[in-house]
């Protein structure tokens, strides 16, 4: 067989992983890829957070050739060195002969156990050295077996507790959305009768608008989800981490509950706080065990569940309807386009999206949790729009966090890809105004950003169509023209500026210590 | 704070260590000491942590360090089913008059004289830290002009060897 180069290698290995798209961009240590690239399959689309949020990631880089390594070569820098603590692993590629084994191994390690970004780099002179290829067909890894089923013993102990329990709250996270598990998360809420709380990873793991359902838990949750925490006698968190936007002060969380966590990645379990009953293994595995395990009990949760309704009739998610508000232009989103992808900036924006967008379906809010990474939510977009092409895409945005990866614009125009950035523009970083009026006494340093740029030109200067809505009743009507247009475009809605996210629980207050914001 | 032995197996690859130290210190683990060598297998080297920190950071640890690929097995030694050793070099200031003090400490605890000038010996000590630390007291008193150790090595009782530790680990997931 012929000899291929390293370039060409790495598209067959690539197309030999079934990918289908590429998000990237050239320069002069990928030259050789790119060429490569030119005649292959692959779509190419021009554009760190992701281990956070545990998403399954491949990322290619160039590096300078080999020899030049170490010298302070041009454009060197460290990739692999800088990504070690942001990465579940990374490779720095030094013989071309190693290059299939080594994508086979990344894109294995990536998308299973606890998922997470790997990252290749691949120096200059490796892609033009020259290989006989062939594609591994296993995978040899000693120091990695992701754990697959749960344990068994420990399941019966969680369902011994489920059993007894009267006030149970289910606390479900992205783990849901990733094992794919939002079915067996709906029947084991149903059997046992239990609310459920999803965090903002996992919303979508199961329908806001299901009766069990009590919204978001924790700094901006809803006040109904937070008190039944604290009140419960048990706590079924299940793909969790117990983040602190959740837990609030750690030693007042859920006082009175026996804690079960059912986890993939063991780390996991006890990392943050106690845990009665921990569960290692895949969540929909163990769900179903667990569904099994408590098919046949009679829930005794009816007062527990009156107490709970209560809770939302007295304390609902609200806010004064005058003027144009951030809140109801998500809400207006979420009654004409309740099948969308939303996709999150970060602030305050991103809050009222998670408290007003009511999501039925997983993988359909998408959000930077674990970082807050300000820009993710419209390069987010343009990747859910390339991936599902028929569904409405819409970034709902804040004016600051836009303009973090605005020049994407170029992006969605080039490549059609038409997603909709519903800008709250309130002319502040205002999650940080926020807390600067709530903390800082109101000295607005460095947060005013009003009159930054013109969103309209901005949008058409590149292409797309620019849209700007002032009074409330041109809301939905722009929000149809947008869609419909089938363009990319952008919707600056002026809002009103000093509006906060609320309910609040004050930094390091229990979370039953929530607060209304006028 | 207590203090833990692990002895950790992992792939001999340029980086490893660099991932186990960056591990150390972005979770703020303390490690009290480290020692690396390759083990009888060559593709194997053997990493010796001595941390300190209770048992839910032990914990932490452990659990932490077996999400990094290249870490192959993890065990925790105790005293009691192991053995380990420490090894320093010494370099003491002697005149005429101290230097036979100084050979008598030496002896009694079974060190070595590794090398002779005419103001200073280099004595090389092997065992416990408690044993060093001894003889690092006792030769103080002469001047010790420098000093190196290398951190505890440790290995356990039983007749296993690196490459049969990792079966345990190495149900390989099999792929579709
Ligand atoms: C890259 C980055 N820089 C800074 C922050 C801190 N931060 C969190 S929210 C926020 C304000 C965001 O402003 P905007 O996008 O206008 O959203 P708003 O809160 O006004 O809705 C800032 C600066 C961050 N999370 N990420
Ligand atoms: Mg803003």
């Amino acid at each position: 067989m012929a000899e291929i180069t390293g370039a060409e290698a790495l598209i067959e290995s690539l197309e030999n992983e079934n990918v289908e798209v590429i998000f990237g961009y050239p320069g002069g240590s990928v030259l050789p890829i790119y060429d490569e690239l030119y005649d292959a399959d692959i779509r190419h689309v021009l554009i760190a957070t992701a281990y956070m949020d545990s998403v399954p990631l491949v990322a290619i880089t160039g590096q300078v050739p080999r020899p030049l390594i170490g010298g302070d070569a041009f454009q060197e820098a460290d990739i692999t060195g800088i990504t070690l603590p942001i990465t579940k692993h990374n490779y720095l590629v030094k013989d071309v002969h190693d290059l299939p084994r080594i994508i086979k191994e990344a894109f294995y390690i990536a998308s299973t156990g606890r998922p997470g970004p790997v990252l290749i780099d691949i120096p200059k002179d490796v892609t033009t050295d020259t290989l006989d290829f062939t594609y591994p067909q296993k995978i040899n890894l000693r120091g990695y077996i992701p754990p697959k089923s749960a344990d068994v013993k420990h399941l019966r102990e969680a369902a011994q507790l489920i059993l007894k329990s009267e006030r149970p709250v289910i606390y479900a996270g992205g783990g849901i959305i990733i094992s794919d598990a939002a079915g067996e998360l709906l029947s084991l809420a149903e059997t046992i009768m239990a609310p459920v709380t999803t965090t903002l990873m996992g919303k979508g793991a199961f329908p806001d608008n299901h009766p069990l359902s009590i919204g978001m838990p924790g700094m901006h949750g809803t006040k109904y989800a937070n008190y039944a925490i604290q009140e419960s006698d048990i706590v079924i968190a299940v793909g969790v981490r117990f983040d602190d936007r959740v837990t609030g002060k750690l030693e007042s969380f859920a006082p009175n509950a026996k804690i079960i966590h059912i986890d993939i990645d063991p780390a996991e379990i006890r990392k943050n706080i106690r845990v009665d009953v921990s569960i290692v293994g895949d969540a929909k595995t163990a769900l179903l065990r667990l569904i099994g395990l408590v098919k046949e009990s009679q829930p005794r949760t009816d007062p527990w569940l009156d107490r709970i309704n209560k809770w939302k009739q007295e304390f609902p998610l609200q806010y004064k309807k005058d003027g144009l508000k951030p809140q109801y232009v998500v809400e207006s989103i979420c009654e004409l386009y309740p099948d969308a992808i939303i996709t999150t900036e970060v602030g305050q924006n991103q809050m009222w999206a998670a408290q007003y967008f009511r999501c039925t379906r997983p993988r359909t809010f998408i959000s930077s949790g674990g970082l807050g990474t300000m820009g993710y939510g419209f390069p987010a977009a343009i990747g859910a729009k390339v991936g599902v092409p028929d569904a409405t895409v819409i970034d709902i945005a804040g004016d600051g966090s836009f303009q973090m990866n605005s020049q994407e614009l170029a992006t969605t125009v080039q490549n059609n890809v038409p997603v909709v950035v519903a800008i709250l523009n309130n002319g502040y970083l205002g999650m940080v105004r926020q807390w600067q009026e709530l903390f800082f006494e109101q000295r607005y340093s460095a947060t005013i950003i009003e009159d930054s740029v013109d969103f309209v030109k901005l949008a058409e200067a590149y292409g797309a169509l620019g849209l700007r809505v002032e009074r409330p009743e041109d809301v939905k009507p722009t929000l149809k023209e947008a869609v419909g247009s089938c363009k990319p475009c952008i919707i600056d809605f002026i809002v009103e500026r000093t509006e906060n996210v609320s309910p609040m629980v004050p930094a390091g207050a229990a979370i039953n210590e929530i607060l209304d914001l006028e | 704070m207590k203090k833990h032995t692990l002895s950790v197996l992992v792939e001999n690859k340029p980086g490893v260590l660099a991932r186990i130290s960056g591990l150390f210190s972005r979770r703020g683990f303390n490690i009290e000491s480290l020692a690396v060598g390759v083990t009888e297998e060559t593709s194997i080297s053997r990493i010796t942590i001595v941390v300190s920190g209770d048992d839910a950071v032990l914990e932490q640890v452990k659990k932490q360090l077996n999400k990094l690929i290249d870490v192959i097995h993890i065990a925790e030694l105790s005293p009691y089913d192991s053995v380990s050793r420490e090894l320093a070099l010494i370099k003491v200031e002697v005149d005429t008059t101290t230097r036979s003090m100084v050979m008598q400490i030496v002896d009694v605890f079974r060190a070595r004289i590794i090398d002779v000038a005419t103001d200073s010996l280099i004595v090389e000590v092997t065992g416990s830290k408690g044993k060093i630390a001894s003889i690092q007291r006792l030769l103080s008193q002469f001047g010790i002009k420098e000093m190196v150790r290398t951190g505890k090595v440790a290995l356990h009782r039983m007749s296993k060897t690196a490459a049969d530790t990792i079966p345990e680990k190495l149900q390989k997931p099999e792929e579709e």
